[in-house]
């Protein structure tokens, strides 16, 4: 019924690894976690997992990744425990658990993540502002050209902006409106799309004049993250942990965990365990802000 | 049959008593194989009404009320998770599957018939079979891979040969789609020809005609219903084709006015956004409204195929 039946999904949950961690053959007394959600949170959903295992083997974590949506539909279908997602729940998904489960779902902010502006290595732009960001990917925005930008990539295609985005609906993609073009503004139609966060990374890898937006935790060698102003003129902040910390670098968003009412059992234990010191620790190691970096 | 043993006086008395109770297993094996191959048989049926069902099932709120049909056909803006005002166009993701389908059709028919025709008319009986399993192999070749082609392969060639802005495009998604449909024409292509008789064949040599003349003049109207379906069959399997094109087009909700502007179909549309939908929401249902779409095309298209199919057959009794 749902979207598990998307080709998409299939592919990603191919891609980013379907794992099921824990003793299995314990059948007696062991316990079944089941976390669904984010594409962003699908890799520290995985080391928490496996880190948590390591100490406590009688219980299984099995993780899938999916998209912000999928994981929220699916605990309110009550086919996961716990649901990661890089937004808020919407109005009408609150309203669906109410009134399935009788109890408001419970939220956490479990982390931080800060979303980086990724252009090909070759681009000689270093800054880019969030005005001009909110004019190269919003309705009716003037900037469709690198020499707009001060940024010389040849003349003719060659100086087309190719403006790289998100499928409508995943987290990433609401996140990023919400942050650049504000809350009563759309996407400019015509973007090139791509369903994942390394997909945004991969096509910008291959696109001269290709910008995307992906989470800080993807960089490769072929790719340049763009310092983020917040007007242009202004010195650019780099997106390290460092930045999102205090509060300088301008995209930055909480990475939230959502359960239908109050945890209760192994998955509160397994929640709380998260939020520790240890389970910040695995936030940090990939390269996203735990939650006593940022202030 | 029963009545040719009773009546066979030359049978012994044993034999014949062996021949009946044989038969009449038979009598019973007879109406059960044939019920069970029935069932097989309206099974497809009832595979389609259920499909068709699920997908209108799902469809049907949106179709009276929160969708407007107008705004639907006719709007270019496919904004459906706007927090603003959500817009259902799929005009530009129509033209998209349209656009990218001819651009396939008009690569992949000239490349298929001519295959077709080299393969019955003009090759050894040995390429023959080596270019009949070469092509049925390039068919079993899945769509992802495909669309991984396009994407790895022909997009950084079309950024190299043309200086396009991007190289996952309306152009790489044509090619894709035509490599893709190549067999299907090939093949039915193929027995359109064999199927006409020989004798046509001789005629025309005999009347002094070359063999080009003799594809060109003859064997192409003779066979023109075998071939209109292969080609229409080459066009349902481009149109429903939803991985590779995903992969391969950009994906990128616009009309296109250039071969190098990448473009989104409404196949891919489905694909890519259904993960992302609540159940039972607005988006979610207009998105089962496409499949819709797409099943009254690809039905069109298959009738079209059938029907020419039909008159094949009719011209050759009659």
């Amino acid at each position: 019924m749902r979207g598990r039946f998307s080709l998409v999904l299939w592919a990603v949950v191919a891609a980013s690894g379907c794992v099921q961690i824990g003793a299995q053959q314990e059948s007696e007394g062991s316990t079944t976690i089941r976390v669904e959600g984010s594409d962003t949170m699908v890799n520290i959903a995985q080391a928490w997992a496996e880190t948590y295992n390591l100490k406590h083997r009688e219980v299984s974590i099995q993780v899938l990744g999916g998209g912000s949506g999928v994981g929220i539909a699916s605990l309110i279908d009550g086919n996961c425990d716990i649901a990661n997602s890089s937004r808020k729940m919407k109005p009408d998904e609150i309203e669906k658990v109410e009134a399935k489960y009788r109890t408001k779902p419970k939220e956490a902010i479990v982390g931080y993540d800060a979303l980086a502006l990724y252009v090909h290595k070759a681009n000689p732009l270093e800054t880019i502002a969030l005005d001009q960001l909110a004019e190269i990917y919003g309705w009716d925005g003037g900037i469709v050209r690198w020499s707009q930008l001060g940024a010389a990539l040849g003349s003719g295609r060659r100086d087309t902006i190719v403006r790289i985005s998100r499928q409508a609906g995943c987290g990433t993609y609401a996140y990023f409106r919400e942050a650049v073009l504000g809350k009563s503004r759309d996407y400019k139609l015509g973007s090139v799309d791509q369903s994942g966060s390394k997909a945004v990374v991969a096509l910008v890898s291959k696109t001269p004049g290709g910008i995307g937006y992906s989470g800080m935790g993807y960089q490769t060698p072929e790719v340049k993250m763009l310092r983020v102003a917040k007007h242009a003129g202004q010195p650019g902040v780099a997106p390290t942990p460092a930045n999102a910390k205090n509060g300088s670098y301008p995209i930055t968003r909480p990475l939230l965990i959502y359960t239908a009412g109050e945890p209760t059992g192994p998955v509160k234990a397994y929640l709380d365990w998260i939020l520790s010191a240890e389970g910040q620790e695995v936030v940090r190691e990939l390269g996203y802000v735990s939650l006593g970096e940022h202030e | 049959m029963s009545d040719v043993h009773a009546t066979s006086g030359s049978l012994t008395t044993r034999s014949r008593r062996r021949a009946l109770s044989v038969h009449a297993a038979l009598d019973l094996t007879e109406p059960v194989v044939e019920w069970l191959v029935r069932l097989c048989g309206w099974s497809a049926i009832l595979f389609v009404a259920a499909i068709f069902f699920f997908v209108f099932r799902e469809a049907a709120p949106v179709l009276g009320g929160d969708l407007n049909l107008r705004e639907f056909l006719t709007s270019q803006n496919w904004i459906p998770s706007s927090d603003v005002r959500p817009q259902y166009g799929i005009l530009a993701l129509l033209i998209g599957t349209l656009s990218v389908t001819g651009l396939a059709m008009l690569l992949a028919v000239p490349l298929g018939l001519g295959a077709a025709v080299y393969i019955s008319e003009f090759c050894s009986a040995k390429v023959r079979e080596v270019l009949k399993v070469v092509i049925e192999l390039l068919a079993a070749i899945p769509s992802i891979v495909w669309g991984f082609i396009g994407y790895m392969v022909i997009g950084p060639v079309i950024i190299q040969l043309t200086g396009a802005a991007v190289g996952i495009n309306l152009l790489n998604g044509g090619v894709i789609l035509a490599l893709m449909s190549v067999p299907v024409i090939v093949s039915v292509g193929e027995d359109a020809l064999k199927a006409v008789p020989d004798s046509y064949r001789e005629a025309a040599l005999s009347l002094g005609a070359s063999r080009w003349e003799m594809v060109y003049r003859v064997l192409f109207p003779a066979a023109k219903n075998g071939l209109l379906a292969a080609v229409l069959l080459g066009v349902g399997r481009a149109i429903g084709e939803t991985m590779a094109v995903l992969m391969a087009t950009g994906h990128a909700v616009q009309i296109p006015t250039s071969l190098l502007d990448p473009i989104r179909t409404l196949t891919a549309t489905i694909a890519a956004e259904l993960g992302d939908v609540v159940a039972g929401g607005t988006h979610y249902r207009v998105l089962f409204v496409i499949g819709l779409a797409l099943f009254a095309v690809s039905f069109v298209v298959n009738l079209a195929a059938d029907l020419v199919v039909k008159g094949i057959r009719r011209d050759r009794v009659g």
